[in-house]
Parts: structure tokens; C-alpha cells; sequence
């Protein structure tokens, strides 16, 4: 090409190249957007987001951050229960119910604060809302009657003939003729330190700490910083020890798989790389052996191996295992195949044994590369331990699983979900700075 | 003499150095070896008891499966659809994820960022983004939506926008800044900067890198599908559902899934090779 007077024809090259290149500019963004607009109609976008369910996301919003102490009055038998989330385990003894609530035989005076009240008077309620006025309902054989203040009926009162439901900012009544519920609602986790049959509830910190520290026993003759520990620990509502154990239990699966895979894909490893392995035979064997256990996923060997060894944290663990033999040994071979020569030649040169030969002039070579891919694989394996958990049962993400299946616990959802990002944030700057101090610190 | 203190020091050093390593390994075997341990009496079934049933499994299944080879093209037919579910799945998240990904290591890169007192906002979010695990804003999301393709989608492009998000940044950091500098000296606004000093740089990285991101999204995609978020993962729950026993189901889908990740596999590391031997 002559400089200077380019020929017409490399004018003509250079356009159609341009050409091409803007259309491909075009193109592209537009397959991009075919694409999102099939797969829009394919998963049917529009619908799933018209079916969901907001009510179900506001429980779950509301409960992760507040909990309800429910009042509940049986209607036949007159009795009163005072339990916090209606549950069993939360239940307030008779004679030991907060103070917001008085109860007298038949009668019982709720305070839902800011000038809410209910009061029941022998099965009769009334519920007194400030700038609205008064709601009664009476119970009866065939329903609930119910007086409402003149004016048209606000959204937040449901009324049917045999129910009566109001829901305010302060609190919540429903009304059936068997039943009359008040839920008032509380910032916070509930018993989330202790539960009431425990002595140290309501306790504030100051006073745990003078106990546990002042060295006296309690009644059964423990000293009080252990029975405040173990009231926490084995806590029947929240479980904490339960839940540590499943964390441990979790980081227990990613750490025997990656290890173990490690261990099992660095001789593999030897076997299948170019300049170590002579037969062409074993080492084609090696590769499509990675192959196949990386292919047949990690879904697909829990599923295998859970049939064999049960459900835990073990058969967790060695699904991990196998598919990243799979994966390790492909890298290794790769970064064995990458070593530098040199220094095995210079070993050979003073009559190292094959061994020496690869103990010091192959192995610090390679080091840093497993290593740091080691690392990154523990932590990336934490987060798959989690979802291996919910399927083979174990650990965290079984705990998860159960807690989401059940529909009611959200503040334990919440809970464990805290847990899971602050369980992969520790493993990820625990990798990140071992990975600095072995392989930076150490050269 | 100098010389010999200095060896002396060097073999003392080596002394400390390789009773480090060996302290270091003790401790990690022992490690290994205790976890196993409380793994294995954690487990229902124990190691070694379960050892000699490992292949009684897959084992039933083929034989099964071998039993009703006739029907097996059909079956592989049959689940095609949920195939091309999970693997829309991951390819609409790994789409939306890189370019989140895209827009947020923008945003992040030094030098590079619209906004340069937000780096540390938008390097948090990637962490937190790239922290939760897919399965929890999936059974969260199935809760609220309903069990369908779209919340396994949502979860996996959130996760894909922390990871890509981050190496996107760091192709970012090594972008040469001199076109950039050259365009904002003739005016040119940032969208103009990014679109014409960085992108021909980084694009053929981000599509390796994509591409990457692709191939663990489908694996992550039938694993969600197996907790109720659709495609072949929830057939496969439904086929090999305790007591049930519909193997030569079971066999199809294990094919498919096996054949699609081998298959793109392979053809990302070919499209890699090919994109990044390009550049060189």
C-alpha cells in the first residue's frame, strides 16, 4: 500500500467495516430487547406481578421488625389467655400479664395506648378509637352484633355476620362468636434474650451483668452467669444454640468439600497435566473424568448422594466434594501445565531426586494459584452449603427453609437471613485476608 | 565470621519456617479430620454404611431407565420445556445482572464514577448483593409472588449484578485512561466518555466474564427450581420425590441438565478463547 493516496478499494473496505460495525451497534441492543420481550411474555411477567401477593408482603415486612402480644377471651368458657404472638411458649402465667393489661374474673381493661381501650364486660366489647368514636360488639349464640359510630364504615373495620374485624395503627380486635382476640403490636424481636418462664426476663443489662459477675447461685445451686447463658442458649423460642450449630454446621459442609476436593484434585491434578503425565491415554481419561463431575451438577449429587448417606451436613459436604474434584483438578492441570521450566532444570542440574524436583521446583510454583482459588472456593461455598442445606437437611439453610414453609415465624427468617449475610461476609474477609497474608505476605 | 552467621540464620529461619508449615498442616488435618468426624455423627446415615449403598441409587435408576429405553426420547422431549426455562432463567438474570453489573462498576471505578463520593456506597451494595445467597431472596420472593420462574430470576440477577458488578470493576481499573481523558477534553458528556473511551476497551472482558457468569447461573437455576421456583429443577423434585419412583422421568432430566451444562461448557470456553485471542 502506497502511503498518502490510499486506494479506492481501501476506502471502500474501511466504510463497509464501519458499516457493519454500526449496524452490529444496533443489532445487538435490539436482539437483547427481542429477547427480553419474548422471555416477558414467556414467564408471563405481567400476570406473576398482578397475583402477588402484597398482604403476604407486608406480614413479612411488619413481622420482621415488630411482634404482637395477643389478649384472647374465650367467649364459652370466659377464660383469659395473655401469650405473645399467641404462642404456647410465650404465654404469660395467670396473675403475671403486663401491665397494660387488667384482668377481673369476666372483665378484662386493654390500654392499646394514645386513648385506644378496649374493655370487655362480660362478653361484651367495646372498643373506644379517638377521633372516630366507639365500636361495640356483643357475642351471641348466632353471631356478633355490633354498634358502629353514624357515618359511612372505613376501610379498616370488616364486618360480616359472624365476625368483626378492626384493625388500627395501635392494635387489631377480631370478634367471632366463639372468640375475642386484641393484638397490640411492639417494635422489636420478642423474647429474643430470654422467655418468661425464665428468671433473668425483663431484666435490663445492668442487672444481668451484676448477677452473672456478683458469683451467687440461684436456686438450683448454678452460679448465675451460667443459668443466664443457658436460659439464652436453650431460649425454646428463638433456639440459639440450635441456630449456631446449624452456622457451624453449614461452614463445616464448605470447608469439608473444598479441602477435601483440594486434597483428592492436586495428585488428579499431576495425572492429567501435559508435562507430567506421559500417557495421552490416562491423562484424556483425567480430563473427561473433571468433565463429567463438574457436569453432572451439584444438584444432581445431592440428590445421589443423599439416597446413600441420609440427610446432614455430611452428605452436603461431599456433594460439595465431588463436583469441585471436578472443577480443582481441571484448574490445577491448567496451572500445572503453566509452570516455568527453568527451575525444574536448575534441580535436575544438581541431582535432585523426581521428588525434590517437584516438592521444590514445582510445588512453590503452583502454591499461590491453588491457593487463592482454594480460598475463593471456600467462600463461594458457603453460600452453595446454604441451598445444598435446604435440600439434603442440614445446617442454616434447612433452618430457613422451614422457617419460610412455615408462614408465621418472620422475625426468624429475618434472624437467619442476618445470620447468613454476616456467616458470608466473615468467610469472605476471612479468604480475602488469608489470601493476602499467605500469598502477598509470604512471597 | 559473617558467612556463617548468616547461614546459620538462614537454616534457623528455614527450621521456623517449615515447623510453621508443619504446625499449620497438623492443625488443618486435624481440622479436617474433627469436622468430618462431627459431620459424619450429624449425618443419618453414617460414611461408611452408606459407602457400599452410594451406587445402589443411580444404580435403580438406570435399571429402570434401561427397562423403558424405548420411552426416552419421548421423556427428553417431554421436559424440553422446562430445560428452556431454567436456562432462560439464567439468561435473563445473567443479562439483567451484567448490565446492573455494568452500570454499578461504572459507578465504582476510580476515575471513572458519575458520582465519585458514592464509591463506597456502590462498593457496599455489590458486597451485600454479592453476599446473600440466591436461595434466600428466592423463597422470600416465592412467598410474596407465588412458586414461578420469576423470583428464581430475580434472585439469580441480584446475585449476578454483586459478582459481575465487582469484576467488572477491576477490568475497569486496568482500562487505559487516555481515550476517556481525550473525549472530556473536546466536551464530551459521560454517557459519550463511557460509550466510546471505555467500552471498546472492556467489552470483550465483560463478555468473557458474562459468559462465565452464565454457566453457574444455569446450575443455580435448577437448583432453585428444586425449592419451587419452576424449570427442570422442579420436575426433577417431583420425579424423584420420596416413595414416588418415576426413574425413567428421573433419567431424562438428569441428561438434559447434564448435556446442557457440558454443552455450554464447552461452547463458552470456545467463544472465550476466540473473543479474548482477539484482544491479544
Amino acid at each position: 500500500m502506497i502511503a498518502g493516496t490510499p486506494s479506492p478499494d481501501l476506502r471502500g473496505q474501511s466504510l463497509a467495516a464501519i458499516k457493519r460495525r454500526s449496524l452490529l451497534c444496533f443489532a445487538i441492543p435490539g436482539l437483547i430487547l427481542a429477547y427480553l420481550v419474548y422471555v416477558f411474555f414467556a414467564f408471563e411477567v405481567n400476570d406473576a406481578f398482578e397475583d402477588a401477593n402484597l398482604d403476604n408482603a407486608k406480614i413479612l415486612v411488619g413481622d420482621s421488625y415488630s411482634y404482637k402480644t395477643v389478649v384472647s377471651h374465650d367467649n364459652r368458657s370466659g377464660r383469659y389467655v395473655v401469650a405473645i404472638e399467641g404462642e404456647k411458649k410465650g404465654r404469660y402465667t395467670p396473675g403475671a400479664q403486663p401491665a397494660w393489661v387488667s384482668l377481673d374474673g369476666e372483665n378484662a381493661d386493654v390500654d392499646l395506648a394514645d386513648g385506644y381501650r378496649v374493655t370487655i364486660r362480660d362478653r361484651e366489647v367495646t372498643f373506644i378509637i379517638p377521633n372516630y368514636g366507639q365500636i361495640t360488639a356483643l357475642p351471641t349464640r348466632r353471631g356478633v352484633e355490633v354498634e358502629l359510630p353514624d357515618g359511612p364504615m372505613p376501610s379498616w373495620i370488616n364486618l360480616s355476620r359472624t365476625r368483626l374485624n378492626v384493625k388500627t395503627p395501635n392494635g387489631r380486635i377480631s370478634v367471632t362468636k366463639a372468640k375475642t382476640t386484641v393484638f397490640r403490636y411492639f417494635f422489636g424481636w420478642e423474647l429474643f434474650w430470654f422467655t418468661l418462664d425464665s428468671p433473668y426476663y425483663g431484666l435490663g443489662f445492668t442487672e444481668l451483668a451484676a448477677a452473672a459477675v456478683s458469683g451467687e447461685k440461684n436456686e438450683n445451686g448454678q452460679t448465675h452467669a451460667l443459668a443466664i447463658f443457658q436460659d439464652f442458649w436453650f431460649n425454646p423460642m428463638w433456639r440459639h444454640g440450635e441456630v449456631a450449630w446449624a452456622l457451624v454446621e453449614t461452614v463445616l459442609m464448605a470447608f469439608l468439600g473444598t479441602i477435601g476436593a483440594a486434597c483428592l484434585a492436586l495428585p488428579l491434578g499431576f495425572l492429567s497435566a501435559r508435562n507430567f503425565a506421559p500417557s495421552l491415554i490416562g491423562r484424556f481419561g483425567m480430563r473427561r473424568l473433571f468433565d463429567f463431575l463438574r457436569g453432572v451438577d451439584g444438584l444432581i449429587w445431592t440428590v445421589i448422594l443423599s439416597r446413600a448417606f441420609g440427610p446432614g451436613p455430611m452428605t452436603g459436604a461431599l456433594a460439595i466434594l465431588i463436583t469441585d474434584t471436578g472443577t480443582f483438578g481441571k484448574m490445577f492441570s491448567e496451572a500445572l501445565e503453566n509452570v516455568d521450566d527453568k527451575q525444574i532444570e536448575g534441580l535436575k542440574s544438581t541431582g535432585a531426586s523426581p521428588i525434590s524436583q517437584n516438592r521444590f521446583g514445582v510445588i512453590p510454583q503452583i502454591t499461590p494459584v491453588l491457593l487463592s482459588q482454594i480460598l475463593y472456593y471456600l467462600e463461594s461455598n458457603t453460600r452453595s452449603a446454604t441451598i445444598i442445606g435446604a435440600i439434603v437437611g442440614g445446617g442454616i439453610g434447612l433452618l430457613l427453609t422451614q422457617a419460610i414453609i412455615t408462614q408465621k415465624d418472620w422475625e426468624e427468617v429475618t434472624y437467619y437471613i442476618i445470620l447468613i449475610v454476616v456467616m458470608v461476609f466473615i468467610m469472605d474477609s476471612l479468604s480475602g485476608w488469608l489470601r493476602r497474608r499467605l500469598i502477598k505476605g509470604g512471597a | 565470621m559473617v558467612t556463617a552467621s548468616y547461614k546459620s540464620d538462614y537454616i534457623r529461619l528455614t527450621h521456623l519456617r517449615r515447623l510453621y508449615s508443619g504446625v499449620l498442616a497438623l492443625v488443618l488435618i486435624l481440622l479436617f479430620f474433627g469436622g468430618f468426624y462431627t459431620a459424619d455423627s450429624r449425618n443419618a446415615g453414617g460414611f461408611f454404611d452408606g459407602l457400599d449403598r452410594l451406587f445402589d441409587f443411580p444404580a435403580e435408576v438406570l435399571g429402570e431407565a434401561w427397562s423403558e429405553i424405548d420411552g426416552l426420547p419421548a421423556l427428553l422431549w417431554h421436559y424440553m420445556p422446562s430445560l428452556i426455562e431454567t436456562v432462560n432463567i439464567a439468561a435473563v438474570a445473567t443479562l439483567i445482572g451484567a448490565i446492573i453489573g455494568l452500570l454499578l462498576s461504572l459507578f465504582s471505578t476510580r476515575g471513572l464514577a458519575f458520582w465519585p463520593a458514592g464509591i463506597p456506597l456502590f462498593r457496599r451494595s455489590m458486597d451485600i448483593m454479592r453476599a446473600i445467597p440466591e436461595i434466600v431472596i428466592a423463597l422470600v420472593l416465592i412467598f410474596i409472588m407465588g412458586a414461578g420462574p420469576i423470583p428464581a430470576m430475580i434472585a439469580i440477577a441480584i446475585h449476578t449484578s454483586g459478582a459481575l458488578g465487582k469484576l467488572f470493576s477491576e477490568v475497569n481499573e486496568n482500562c487505559d485512561m487516555k481515550p476517556v481523558d481525550g473525549l472530556a477534553s473536546v466536551g464530551a458528556s459521560w454517557g459519550q466518555r463511557m460509550w466510546f473511551g471505555v467500552f471498546p476497551q472492556v467489552i470483550q472482558n465483560y463478555f468473557s466474564y458474562a459468559l462465565l457468569r452464565f454457566e453457574i447461573n444455569i446450575r443455580a437455576s435448577a437448583i432453585l427450581g428444586f425449592v419451587g421456583a419452576g424449570g427442570i429443577g422442579y420436575d426433577l423434585r417431583n420425579t424423584i420425590s420420596w416413595g414416588k419412583g418415576r426413574y425413567d422421568d428421573a433419567t431424562a432430566i438428569f441428561m438434559l441438565l447434564f448435556l446442557t451444562i457440558v454443552l455450554v461448557d464447552q461452547l463458552s470456553s470456545v467463544v472465550r478463547n476466540r473473543v479474548l485471542g482477539d484482544q491479544k
